[in-house]
């Protein structure tokens, strides 16, 4: 047993209200710059749609993930090593632009410079790729809330997979949203299809990044992700993803996305799981066997043997402890409501989603019944065929038993806290129903409807034992890091070149220049300028006023 | 100026490409990529991009076989210089003519698709100069001593001259009686090998051969960095006991 912590999330996916929010935030915290102008580490999909970027989902198209080779060994889909070194100098299954969508902006200096005439100007759209006038006919969010209606919404994977009649139904009776970041996989098929060794899983919480100084730009990490969610900057030539906010991750905060989610549905917790389990569990020949095999790796947190084991892997004693109060344990392995998106690419996701109710409650109370009745409720899960298999398709690989059991515990607590809420008797055989005590049904309850930040957040900072290193200037020479002594300025490929200065530098550099210089003001252009910052207001400092025209004493 | 050209201005480009990698490598990990254009377009380069790379790997390696193995090796395992000149021949004109397509099919591409054209600097068009000047020169050079004359046998003189620089006792005596075609090439060779340290060729140099090797997953350890425990606003006074739990701030 090799124990390691993964910093994982669940979404409640029957809070989202689909605002985008968190795509927006994220957007301003990391995509911001161009060369990324198309993407988006987090994304709001409606569902049924086809997603972003279009079809993604269609693996015999895309080939991403994982297949399982006829001697039960996986390689990526796309091709093992060899097939990908020689696809290198052209990726034969990379997504194109027009997949994404075209970045663009509009002429707005048109709306203020135009000559005054009969007709009020207009901003054209212009193309952020060739600066040239575009026709804007997608967007990463162009089918929001079933926007072009069975046209678009037909396309969808997952969606293809039902049959024609229960399309048809579904198509008008339900939609909900599907908030998408990176996964965060166990076994992740992006870092395995990377030539160069520069994705690499987190070894202390399982985040996965691009080391942006090994990235070559080969491109293969685009196909092997079968969620698409690493995007190649095409200013940089680099490939970049989702840090799950790794800054922010590693003081104890918790993502952007999660930060400012309007409808409170994410959750940020860590599991611990047996590393040594992985490569098995992902390779179990059924694929309706994968969501069971990837629960069967996460370890109990409060197994003394995995909490041994834990701390003999220098795993702190705070992250354990916070493994323990994860509210990703106890929705995925107590309460069994979360599921993973797509176990079946078999990359071993760590982004659960608790699916919806609410479609099914819609149904009941558009067709007149009681929609928190617990009989109409598990009639109506049962019943109700079309958004249970399409969500096996999403969450299952299309096995609908671990959905509907989900789907019933969810009715049951609505049925139960409702009579509480009505003032009766709490009934336990609503509990008892879906395997579950009064008492667990209010913590469930708890942990769904009204958990404080700090509950749904458990995020423990990261350990950085060596204190002397905050005390850089005080305790060792501060040139010393890789690529110094450096001396700032800008180098010659531009303003950011070359090695970044550590900001302990320079400070360091700007101080000693100040205390060593001549004069007041830079050395270079002293007649024209002085630094007032410190000018103590007593006399007058060289290039404090502009010298005289005539030359003279000042 | 025998001693210039052959001597001075090779031993310049090989320091120059060595010390420029390194260079460029501690200096500008970040900026050390392929710079691919695929997701602007890709039914083109699909064609393009594998033309050329095979055919200058080819390429690559018939400048290996004739250039550093001697002559005398050859002939003592058995091939013939005329067997050697037929299969350099034939094998090398296919080879070069996939570079030499494969390159116009890219630089077409490049200059009429509007998003690829945009995003190409002036760097990267000085660079396709001395590119495409080294293949052609080179193409035109085999070409004319084989249709024209009845082939040259560079193995006798410019392999030796290019084995003797990395004898460190350069032999500058044998070029000047070297074709025209291929000394021009030479010197072009090694005008490309200068720049290559400060163009985007320097993805050859990344060639992930360790892909092969390594274990499919890598893990790695956070970078050691100060101040990963949040740090307090210098503004909120002494630290205090935590605050009340459940307080709800999200």
């Amino acid at each position: 047993m090799r124990v390691m912590a993964q910093m994982s999330m669940v979404m409640n996916l029957d809070k989202c209200i689909g605002c985008h929010t968190c795509s927006v935030t994220c957007k301003q915290a990391w995509t911001n710059r161009s060369g990324v102008e198309y993407v988006w580490f987090n994304n709001v999909e409606s569902r049924p749609g086809q997603g972003y970027p279009r079809t993604y989902q269609n693996q015999d198209r895309w080939q991403g993930g994982w297949t399982r080779t006829r001697t039960g060994r996986l390689k990526p889909r796309a091709g093992g090593r060899i097939k990908k070194l020689f696809s290198i100098f052209a990726n034969p299954k990379l997504p194109a632009m027009a997949d994404y969508y075209e970045p663009w902006t509009y002429d707005y200096e048109h709306l203020l410079t135009a000559p005054a005439g009969d007709d009020t100007p207009v901003a054209r759209p212009k193309s952020l790729l060739t600066g040239e006038d575009t026709k804007v006919t997608w967007s990463a969010n162009w089918d929001d809330s079933l926007a072009g209606g069975n046209e678009i919404a037909a396309g969808d994977p997952v969606l293809q997979q039902l049959s024609e009649q229960v399309r048809q139904e579904y198509e008008k009776a339900f939609l909900f949203f599907l908030p998408r970041i990176c996964e965060h996989c166990l076994n992740p098929s992006c870092a395995a299809s990377c030539p160069s060794g520069a994705i690499y899983k987190r070894a202390e919480d399982g985040i996965v990044l691009v080391d942006q100084d090994r990235c070559r730009g080969w491109r293969m990490c685009v196909t092997g992700c079968p969620y698409k969610k690493i995007y190649f900057n095409h200013r940089t030539g680099k490939a970049e993803k989702c840090t799950f906010c790794f800054p922010r991750i590693e003081i104890g905060q918790p993502t952007i996305c999660s930060e400012t989610c309007v409808g409170r549905l994410r959750y940020i917790g860590l599991m611990l799981y047996d590393a040594d389990a992985v490569g098995k569990a992902a390779a179990v020949k059924d694929e309706h066997e994968l969501f069971a095999a990837q629960k069967s790796v996460f370890l109990d947190p409060n197994d003394p043997a995995v909490i041994a084991a834990a701390r003999a892997a220098d795993i702190p004693d705070d992250w354990i402890a916070a493994a323990q109060r994860s509210p990703i344990w106890d929705l995925i392995m107590k309460y069994e409501v979360a599921l993973p998106l797509h176990p079946e690419y078999r990359t071993m996701p760590m982004v659960w989603y608790i699916p919806p109710l609410s479609p099914v409650v819609d149904i009941l109370r558009e067709t007149g019944h009681d929609g928190e009745d617990v009989g109409n409720l598990f009639g109506a899960v049962d019943a109700l065929r079309i958004p249970v298999d399409y969500l096996a398709g999403l969450f299952t690989a299309g096995d609908p038993a671990p959905v509907t059991a989900v789907l019933q515990r969810l009715a049951a607590m609505r049925a139960y806290q409702r009579r509480i809420n009505l003032g009766e008797d709490r009934d336990e055989s609503i509990a008892a129903a879906v395997g579950m005590t009064g008492a667990q049904m209010d913590d469930m309850y708890r942990l769904l409807a009204i958990a404080k930040y700090e509950e749904r957040y458990v995020i423990p900072a990261a350990h950085a034992e060596d204190a002397h290193r905050l005390e850089q200037l005080g305790t060792e020479c501060s040139l010393e890091y890789d690529g110094g002594p450096g001396m700032g300025g800008s180098g010659p490929f531009g303003e950011s070149s070359g090695v970044p200065a550590p900001i302990s530098i320079e400070n360091f550099h700007m101080l000693r220049n100040r205390q060593t210089a001549d004069s007041v003001a830079a050395p270079d252009d002293k007649e024209t300028r002085v630094n007032l910052l410190n000018w103590d207001g007593k006399g007058r400092p060289e290039g404090l006023f502009p010298p005289r025209k005539d030359g003279g004493e000042r | 100026m025998n001693v210039l050209l052959w001597v001075v201005f090779p031993y310049l480009s090989i320091a120059v490409l060595v010390g420029g990698l390194i260079w460029r490598y501690r200096y500008d990990k970040f900026g050390w990529t392929t710079r691919s254009s695929q997701l602007y377009e890709s039914a083109v380069l699909r064609w393009g991009s594998p033309m050329f790379h095979f055919g200058v790997l080819m390429v690559l390696i018939g400048h290996v076989g004739g250039l550093v193995i001697p002559k005398s090796w050859t002939e003592a395992v058995g091939i013939t210089e005329h067997t050697y000149h037929l299969m350099a021949v034939f094998v090398g004109t296919v080879a070069g003519f996939c570079t030499l397509i494969g390159m116009a099919i890219l630089i077409a591409r490049r200059r009429l698709t509007g998003p690829v054209f945009a995003a190409t600097t002036k760097n990267d068009k000085a660079m396709y100069v001395v590119l495409a000047a080294v293949i052609v020169l080179g193409l035109w050079a085999t070409l004319r001593a084989n249709v024209a004359g009845d082939g040259y046998d560079y193995r006798e003189t410019v392999s030796p001259w290019f084995r003797s620089l990395f004898y460190l006792s350069p032999d500058p005596e044998i070029m000047p009686g070297v074709p025209i075609g291929f000394r021009i090439h030479v010197l072009a060779a090694f005008a490309l090998f200068a720049f290559w340290p400060f163009t985007r060729l320097v993805h050859a140099f990344s060639a992930p051969v360790g892909y092969l090797t390594r274990p499919y997953v890598p893990y790695r350890s956070r970078d050691p960095r100060p101040g990963l425990r949040a740090s307090r606003p210098g503004w909120e006074g002494p630290p205090k006991l935590p605050t009340r739990p459940g307080r709800d701030r999200g």
